[in-house]
């Protein structure tokens, strides 16, 4: 019998408890003073509506856009040879362990209109940064690695067999991508989209530099708490972070059960 | 035709032998596809961090220390040192003993609680700092308390840690969870029959057997832990020199229009970004011929 059950358990719990669910409750203790009237205007205004729209609006698009590119990326770094591979490999993980602050700064520079890329698009009349679009430029930055990282795993341990049993059958190429790949990677798709979908609704740090920031247009859910919170609107503050975390809570429901199934669909 | 699927063998063998004829596409979806996805890396990932350094040494080497050097810059890096020190510790604890507790034994609620432990990453970092102002500022639960006793919590290094300690409180515990789960109870039920004490067992099996995992993790902590960013800004108040951690140092530096003291400052974190890539690489390859 190994010892420690109690203790390592106890202490977890307490551990868990004072640093995470504490806080978190004191956040829904704080917004419990609000009636439901005041709650519902204070969510209901427009720079708020339009703060969570940007939020979860471009949220959704950047995942759905990284959805795209990142099971390109993974594709090809999973089943082509090409110069530089293995360090683009490495790289996937920048988003998650580049400070986002520092993100947010290169990122500006790099799509201001006098920036590397920006200049570049000038002449076709597109600004990106402190628009909505680099908003979603950022985004973009910061959910990649989510996807790629959740399917990268699904589609190296794809079994060559079923493809080959789809070729004797004679089915092409396209056929055996949409009928046998597509449905295996699918709940690690969904998951990863999830994930970069939930990751940027609450970004702060790599978005603020490129936004621009102005209300009604490029201001973010989280920088809008953060704005209450110097003009001491705690209740405002308050009533947007408890939708961000109910918000936050389905999601990682729902992420929860995708991995349920992800975990049925590949037999691990 | 496929290699074996080894659980600890590494990513290379685990691809499967490729048998040309059948499983290719034609050159030009293959070269089409390796274009768009290096491109897509160059423009979101690769210029990005090259954009970091070359603002940082823009004006060359020396006003790149001078920045480094100054007395707010030092703050800032001996501030971010410390709370990073400190929270990593934390969490270093409780993610050994989370992962003895959830990997050694069975219990109800394990699924529950792991995804107590991993809620941190799915919140945002302004709600992670909003929480403790609610809890220990001014008009806080616990405000009145503290002021009464001249306790600072918020804009000083207690908020700093516990924001910090809040967001970064997954990253060793998931880390060590799956493998300790994976790797199961045997040795450690050996080492006790063999009059081993618990304690002993822990730190003569069960850590060594984990060694890679914990370092792993605790090198995403602590790159997390000094690149925080929002729950700290939420928390510190931006006193110079004082409540400053290198990301508010950027920020205010670079809302200052000082660029290139702002990047000279960025690229010290960029570097331990890079670092901390690096180490994962390495210690992959460590755990894949073991």
């Amino acid at each position: 019998m190994i010892p420690g059950f109690g203790i390592t358990l106890g202490l977890t719990l307490s551990w868990l408890a004072l640093i995470v669910l504490i806080p978190i409750a004191g956040l829904f203790l704080k917004s419990s003073e609000l009636s439901l009237d005041q709650f519902w205007s204070i969510v209901s205004s427009r720079r708020s509506l339009h703060a969570l729209q940007i939020s979860f609006g471009l949220s959704l698009i950047a995942a759905a856009i990284n959805l795209v590119f990142g099971t390109l990326i993974v594709w090809a770094l999973v089943r082509y040879e090409f110069p530089g591979k293995r360090i683009f490999d490495a790289i996937i993980d920048i988003p998650f362990a580049l400070p986002t602050a520092v993100a947010g700064i290169a990122l500006t520079t790099l799509f201001a209109e006098n920036g590397w890329l920006g200049s570049l698009l000038v002449p076709f009349g597109i600004k990106v940064a402190f628009t909505p679009l680099g908003i979603l430029m950022a985004l973009i930055f910061i959910g990649l690695p989510f996807v790629v990282r959740t399917v990268q795993p699904v589609l190296l341990d794809l079994e060559v067999e079923l493809e080959e049993a789809a070729t004797t059958l004679g089915a092409s190429r396209l056929q055996i991508f949409t009928k046998v790949i597509v449905p295996i990677i699918t709940p690690a798709l969904l998951t990863g989209f999830a994930l970069a979908f939930a990751r940027a609704a609450g970004e702060y740090g790599s978005v603020i530099f490129i936004a621009g920031n102005l209300p009604n247009v490029s201001e973010i859910a989280p920088l809008l708490i953060v704005i209450r919170l110097e003009e001491f609107k705690y209740s405002d503050a308050t009533a947007l972070a408890v939708v961000m975390l109910l918000a936050s809570f389905t999601l990682l429901f729902a992420i929860n059960r995708l991995q349920q199934w992800s975990e049925v669909r590949t037999g691990s | 035709m496929s290699v074996a699927i080894g659980t600890l063998a590494g990513r290379e063998h685990r691809v499967p032998a490729p048998s040309p004829r059948r499983r290719r596409e034609s050159a030009a979806v293959r070269w089409t596809i390796v274009a768009i996805a290096v491109v897509f890396l160059t423009i979101f990932l690769v210029l990005p961090l090259a954009v970091v350094f070359m603002q940082a040494f823009s004006r060359g080497v020396r006003p790149y220390l001078g920045a480094l050097t100054h007395p707010d810059a030092l703050a800032a890096i001996r501030l971010t040192l410390l709370v990073a020190a400190i929270s990593v510790a934390l969490n270093l604890v409780f993610g050994l003993v989370a992962a003895w507790a959830i990997s050694k034994f069975e219990f109800p609620g394990k699924g529950f609680l792991i995804t107590l432990i991993d809620l941190p990453f799915s919140i945002s970092p302004v709600i992670s700092g909003l929480v403790f102002v609610l809890l220990f500022g001014g008009q806080g639960l616990f405000g009145g308390y503290l002021q009464a006793h001249d306790i600072k919590v918020l804009f000083a290094l207690p908020g700093i840690v516990l924001a910090t300690t809040l967001v970064t409180f997954p990253f060793v515990a998931r880390e060590l969870i799956p493998l300790m789960k994976e790797q199961g109870t045997h040795e450690e039920e050996a080492a006790i029959s063999l009059g081993a004490s618990g304690l002993q067992t822990f730190f003569r099996v069960t850590l060594p057997n984990v060694k890679w995992a914990l370092l792993y993790g605790v090198l995403l902590c602590n790159a997390r832990a000094m690149g925080e960013f929002g729950a700290v800004s939420v928390v510190s108040g931006h006193i110079r020199g004082e409540t400053n951690t290198m990301p508010l140092h950027i920020e205010i530096l670079y809302n200052e229009y000082q660029f290139m003291a702002s990047f000279a400052v960025a690229s010290v974190l960029a570097l331990l970004a890079l670092l901390t890539l690096i180490a994962k690489a390495v210690l992959e390859r460590t755990t894949q011929h073991s």
